[in-house]
């Protein structure tokens, strides 16, 4: 950790947000096993825990961004694995859409994604969760901010008409 | 001088629309013309700025400005206003939520004067003449607003004690408004919507025929259908907002046999309009299978028009992100 604030202040050394909504039965446990067997991995992920990722509101992760994050990652039980049965359907359906309008507004598609991944499934949680976060360290920032903007009167231009 | 409440309204950015649907209450506005004494309006009486500088602070009862803030002079203006102003209203969409003139926020300023003043096949302009903020001749001076990269809400730049909703608000909304304001009992907290706190289906006449489970395989854009005028739209396969929408307008364009499109924004729950219909109508979507959902959902070819028709500059990012980024302050109310 004290490695990458020393590069962030040197300047150079971009370190992503990421904003991870995982469902309480599986990939919330993923990274609770990838803890408990001491696996390594990138520390830019702020877990969310969900009770299915079907509770994840696109409003979620438009308010995750809208707050800084560089990415926002989405973990939920395999296909037809939901405790709430159509829970990660909803997920996907909205997933795909979303992701849809964050493109046509501008914003790089690598910046949200969803992944199903199981409580036995730790090697996977730490692979995406490293993937993710070294395709946004080479995106860059993500740079939503809304700019206050101040008028600077330009000195002004004068025209000599010729009549 | 009369000793009638004094009110005004002001338009910024905005199609004229709102102007309109005050003109159109008729006998109404007659009666509230003669209940008030109307002291600025640039549309319909002869007014200038500075008669309303020569005001006292809080001497207009109440001030209705409809149209998003996209220029200094608009900025400046609303600002005067809230000093002579009681009561502020956001009147309209554009006001509210920055409306039609908001979906601006997908683009720069400099993408947008590009196209206006140079690359649209009917401009002519081989010597890139450009609007600028002073200009002089002759020793006289003139000046112009600025354009601001970003249009914003009425109340991301003042204070807004009410918000009239609606592109444009209907008789009914307006009426109950003013009506609140002239009988000056029980108004209700400051920054509430004027218009139930319900979704628009609660209010609307095909809500019986709209099934408990909608399942949509395949979505349909009005042009290209012929339209049931009894059954619930949604389940027609048809984009209706009503769901996700603040009811109030009467159901209007369900009763014109169109989709809601969503101008009366969300209810009080909601944070972000956008986010909220998207998830309400791509949860409807029947497939479970990636490929066959993105099939389905290419019905909805322009998201952001679709769902942020009236509110981009009210969402949680408010714009799309800057082709070239400007210095940047924390947004409002973070
Ligand atoms: S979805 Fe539209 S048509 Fe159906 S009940 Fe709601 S408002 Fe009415
Ligand atoms: S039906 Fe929807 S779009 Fe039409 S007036 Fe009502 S709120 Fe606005
Ligand atoms: S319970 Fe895990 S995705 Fe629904």
């Amino acid at each position: 950790m004290s490695e990458s604030v020393d590069t962030q202040v040197a300047g150079n050394g971009f370190e992503p947000m990421i904003v991870a909504f995982f469902c309480n039965w599986c990939t919330y446990m993923a990274a609770d096993l990838a803890g408990t067997s001491r696996m390594k991995y990138a520390p830019n992920v702020r877990v969310i825990r969900v009770m299915c990722s079907g509770r994840v509101d696109p409003q979620f992760v438009l308010d995750a961004m809208a707050q800084g994050a560089d990415g926002v990652l989405l973990g939920g039980c395999h296909p037809g694995d939901c405790h709430y049965q159509e829970g990660n359907y909803k997920a996907l359906r909205r997933y795909r859409l979303l992701k849809r309008l964050l493109t046509d507004l501008g914003i790089d598609e690598e910046r949200i994604r969803l992944e199903w991944i199981s409580a036995a499934e730790a090697d996977r949680l730490r692979d995406v969760v490293n993937e993710m976060t070294e395709q946004i360290r080479s995106l860059g920032p993500a740079n939503l901010q809304v700019p206050q903007e101040q008028f600077v009167k330009p000195v002004p231009i004068s025209l000599e008409v010729s009549v | 001088m009369s000793d009638k409440p004094k009110v005004a309204f002001y338009w910024c950015a905005s199609c004229g629309g709102c102007e309109e649907a005050i003109v159109d209450l008729a006998e109404q506005l007659l009666d509230v013309a003669a209940a008030v004494e109307i002291v600025f309006w640039p549309v319909a009486v002869d007014g200038k700025r500075s008669d309303i500088e020569a005001m006292e602070d809080g001497e207009i009862l109440a001030t209705f400005i409809n149209g998003a803030i996209r220029t200094t002079e608009q900025e400046e203006m609303v600002h005067l206003l809230r000093q002579k102003s009681q009561v502020l209203l956001a009147f309209g969409s554009c006001a509210h939520l920055g409306g039609i003139p908001g979906l601006a926020n997908q683009f720069d300023r400099e993408t947008i004067l590009e196209t206006v003043f140079d690359s649209t096949p009917s401009t002519v302009n081989p010597e890139k003449v450009r609007p600028q903020l002073e200009f002089t001749e002759n020793g006289h001076s003139v000046d112009l607003p600025g354009f601001y990269e970003t249009v914003r809400t009425l109340d991301q730049v003042t204070e807004v004690d009410y918000i009239v909703p609606g592109c444009a608000p209907t008789p009914n909304i307006i009426g109950g408004a003013v009506g609140a304001l002239l009988s000056g009992d029980d108004l209700p907290p400051a920054g509430t919507v004027l218009a139930p706190d319900t979704a628009l289906c609660d209010e609307c006449g095909r809500k019986e025929t709209k099934p408990e489970v909608v399942a949509i395989s395949e979505w349909k854009r009005p042009h290209e259908v012929l339209i049931d005028e009894d059954l619930c739209l949604l389940a027609q396969g048809l984009v209706c907002l009503g769901p996700a929408t603040r009811a109030g307008c009467g159901s209007l364009c369900i009763g014109a046999n169109m989709p809601c499109s969503g101008c009366f924004g969300p209810t009080s729950r909601v944070r972000d309009y956008g986010g909220k219909a998207l998830g309400a109508i791509a949860s409807l979507v029947d497939s479970d299978d990636e490929a066959e959902i993105d099939k389905i959902l290419a019905g909805i070819p322009d998201p952001v028009g679709t769902f942020y028709r009236y509110s981009l500059p009210a969402s949680r990012l408010r714009r799309a992100p800057m082709e070239r980024p400007l210095e940047v302050a924390a947004p409002k109310g973070e």
